[in-house]
């Protein structure tokens, strides 16, 4: 299998979904002509036209309107935001709009759009360009939320995405974008709503999604060599959740440490450490824990920037701790 | 002009305006009168006063064109063909409503006759009927989208945003102004730094218009240069129709008193749509007392009909609560 980068693997999924379906359309700042912000988008402008592939204005409100707007109305776009930052001034559209449309109006108006683009902290972004969104996104009923850890995960989820006929929130990761793995050449799609099972273990769960995928996965390997089995659930689609495999892995690990990027009051681990509460009661041999980026806005200078997000020794010091072991 | 000289002449269509008024202010006249029984709950805001603007644009759109309208929807969406059954039982919050009791008052839609909502938060619909108008360029098809908005809407950014890309773009867009005077309680000179809402069009590469809102007339004028407009290049229109809401903003609000006096809305009221269509077809003897009867008591029964068929309608079962969060994906 080809060896690619999460961001080519995006662009595969654009390019095969574009040609499959020409109601397929991609709009957002720099998609086009610069090739897309982080270059998800490349060539798409010489292959597909300016029609399908639709340089904005910095007008996150408005073209996210015309995305809702154009989905009313039976086509299948795409809206890029730079970053999911700037989405904040979106989320009108989003939430009041996307995401309600099919209620409202009793059933008669679904939103086949997806809303895509990078999530989360990269490096020194400092306050206003280094936020996770998971948690806002997720808690509206109406929307889907998908969060790939791994090229092969972004591709099969971005295609399921643009095939699904409901609004879906895809949350990238800037700093995933030059990571690589194997993905298959052809077609294939990833089921929103269903959870992977990254790697096995018996000792206790990591429950993640997103970026923090590959942070559970090194804590994995890591711990594999003091004899410490992880099993490592990613969770892919944060909105459905699939909380059957969540209760599968807790009730056979019997502990579990809740991982994610962003902040800890009503995130997302909030809501995971809920199911666990309700379904594996009597599984549980330790509280469960929950790594999470620190309660600040996220700073500049490098040592606090790092103290501030979550990573592999935070992670390593929760799973130690749910099995008491001393550090 | 062409347009306007045909108007005049032509009585069935006066006759149709005419009734296409009148059946909006009973309607609302009927709407009221079930808020005030608790028929009707929520936000509710009336149109009484307006009618000439839904009527005078919607009278010239084709079928296969689009309408996106604010809360005040209920006029709009009987001139654009929704059956009175189904606004009144929306509005009463039942089964057979246009939106299956979900939407009520401010959230009429109607896929059929391509009504695309009713919407809740001022200016948030400006940007989807600007998608709308790129999906049809998109296409390439020759309809239009006309888009309404209260004055205040055009002091939001959704506004700004959605006209800098229709008019960017080249959009089939015709976003229309009903500038009734106030946005709630207040008063466009106390919101707005022009007076001249059309002339924002300027600015944004498109063509603009004031019309006189209470002449059904001038509304069609407008709105048919606006319509070929669109239809032929694909270019967008910014309208400004000024025209006055005889009732308060919603029903909580009173006619006058707090932010407008009796004396404006007395004055205001002399120029009553309806007034001036019925006395221009009395002078030209177009419209007989017996026509005018006859006129009334046939929208008096259809509007009682609404509301015997909502009062009939059941509530939404149970298990409706749950449906229509998501679609099935079937492609
Ligand atoms: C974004 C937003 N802010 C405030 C409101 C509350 N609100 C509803 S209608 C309204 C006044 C709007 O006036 P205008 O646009 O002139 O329309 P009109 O009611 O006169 O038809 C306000 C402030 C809202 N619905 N949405
Ligand atoms: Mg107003």
């Amino acid at each position: 299998m080809p060896l690619i980068t999460y961001r080519d693997a995006l662009n595969q999924a654009l390019r095969e979904e574009m040609h499959r379906d020409d109601r397929v359309f991609l709009m957002g700042e720099e998609v086009g002509v610069y090739n897309g912000a982080y270059k998800v988008s490349k060539g798409l402008l010489e292959e597909f036209g300016e029609m399908r592939v639709v340089d904005t204005p910095i007008t996150e409100l408005g073209f996210a309107g015309v995305g809702v707007g154009a989905a009313m109305v039976g086509l299948r776009p795409v809206v890029e935001f730079m970053t999911w930052n700037f989405a904040l001034l979106a989320l009108d559209q989003i939430v009041n709009a996307a995401a309600k449309m099919l209620y409202m109006s009793g059933g008669q108006f679904p939103m086949p759009l997806v809303f895509r683009g990078p999530n989360g902290a990269a490096l020194q972004l400092s306050a206003q360009h280094s936020q996770a969104w998971e948690s806002w996104l997720a808690h509206i009923p109406g929307l889907k939320v998908v969060a790939p850890g791994t090229p092969y995960d972004a591709k099969g989820l971005l295609k399921s995405a643009i095939r699904d006929d409901n609004p879906v929130i895809v949350l990238e990761g800037e700093m995933l974008y030059n990571t690589k793995g194997e993905v298959p050449d052809e077609d294939y799609v990833i089921p929103i709503g269903k959870a992977d099972l990254k790697r096995e273990g018996d000792h206790c769960s990591i429950i993640t999604s997103g970026k923090m995928v590959l942070v559970a996965m090194q804590v994995h390997d890591q711990l594999a060599k003091e004899g410490i089995r992880v099993d490592v659930v990613d969770l892919r689609t944060i909105r459905p959740m699939d909380v059957d495999a969540i209760t599968a892995s807790v009730r056979k690990t019997n502990r579990a440490v809740v991982l994610e990027e962003g902040w800890e009051v009503c995130g997302i681990g909030a809501q995971v450490v809920d199911y666990i509460q309700r379904d594996c009661f009597d599984h549980l041999d330790a509280p469960v824990l929950r790594v999470h980026q620190a309660d600040v806005p996220m700073p500049y200078a490098k040592a606090i920037e790092k103290a501030a997000k979550p990573d592999v020794a935070k992670t390593i010091a929760a799973v130690k701790k749910v099995m008491y072991i001393e550090a | 002009m062409a347009a306007k000289k045909k108007a005049d002449t032509d009585s069935a269509l006066n006759a149709s305006l005419l009734h296409s008024m009148i059946l909006q202010r009973r309607f609302e006249e009927k709407v009221a009168e079930a808020y005030a029984l608790g028929k009707i709950g929520g936000f509710c805001h009336l149109y009484i006063g307006q009618e000439a603007v839904s009527t005078g644009t919607l009278s010239l759109l084709r079928d296969d064109d689009y309408v996106l309208t604010t809360y005040r929807d209920h006029g709009q969406a009987i001139v654009r063909g929704m059956s009175p059954r189904s606004v009144m039982a929306e509005l009463f919050g039942r089964i057979d409503g246009c939106s299956r009791g979900k939407g009520g008052s401010m959230h009429m839609f109607d896929r059929h006759v391509n009504f695309l909502g009713g919407h809740g938060i001022v200016g948030g619909h400006i940007p989807m009927a600007t998608g709308v108008g790129f999906a049809i360029k998109y296409r390439g098809g020759d309809q239009c989208v006309i888009c309404y908005m209260g004055e205040a809407a055009v002091n939001n950014g959704a506004f700004h945003e959605s006209l800098n890309m229709a008019g960017l773009w080249r959009l089939p867009v015709i976003y229309v102004i009903e500038n009734n005077r106030y946005g709630m309680g207040t008063a466009m000179e106390r919101a707005s730094s022009t007076k001249e809402m059309y002339k924002r069009g300027d600015t944004y590469s498109m063509a603009n218009a004031e019309v006189d809102g209470q002449d059904v007339f001038a509304v069609r004028e407008a709105m048919q240069e606006a319509i070929d407009r669109a239809r032929k290049d694909y270019s967008p229109t910014l309208l400004e129709i000024r025209t006055y809401r005889f009732m308060g903003h919603s029903m909580s609000d009173a006619a006058s008193g707090t932010y407008r006096t009796k004396e404006e809305l007395d004055t205001y009221r002399k120029r009553d749509p309806i007034n001036l269509l019925k006395a221009k077809m009395q002078t030209d003897k177009s419209l007989s007392d017996a026509d005018l009867a006859a006129m009334e008591a046939e929208i008096a029964a259809v509007v009682q009909d609404s509301w015997d068929f909502a009062d009939a309608s059941p509530e939404p079962p149970l298990e409706a609560l749950y449906e229509d969060v998501y679609v099935e994906t079937t492609t």
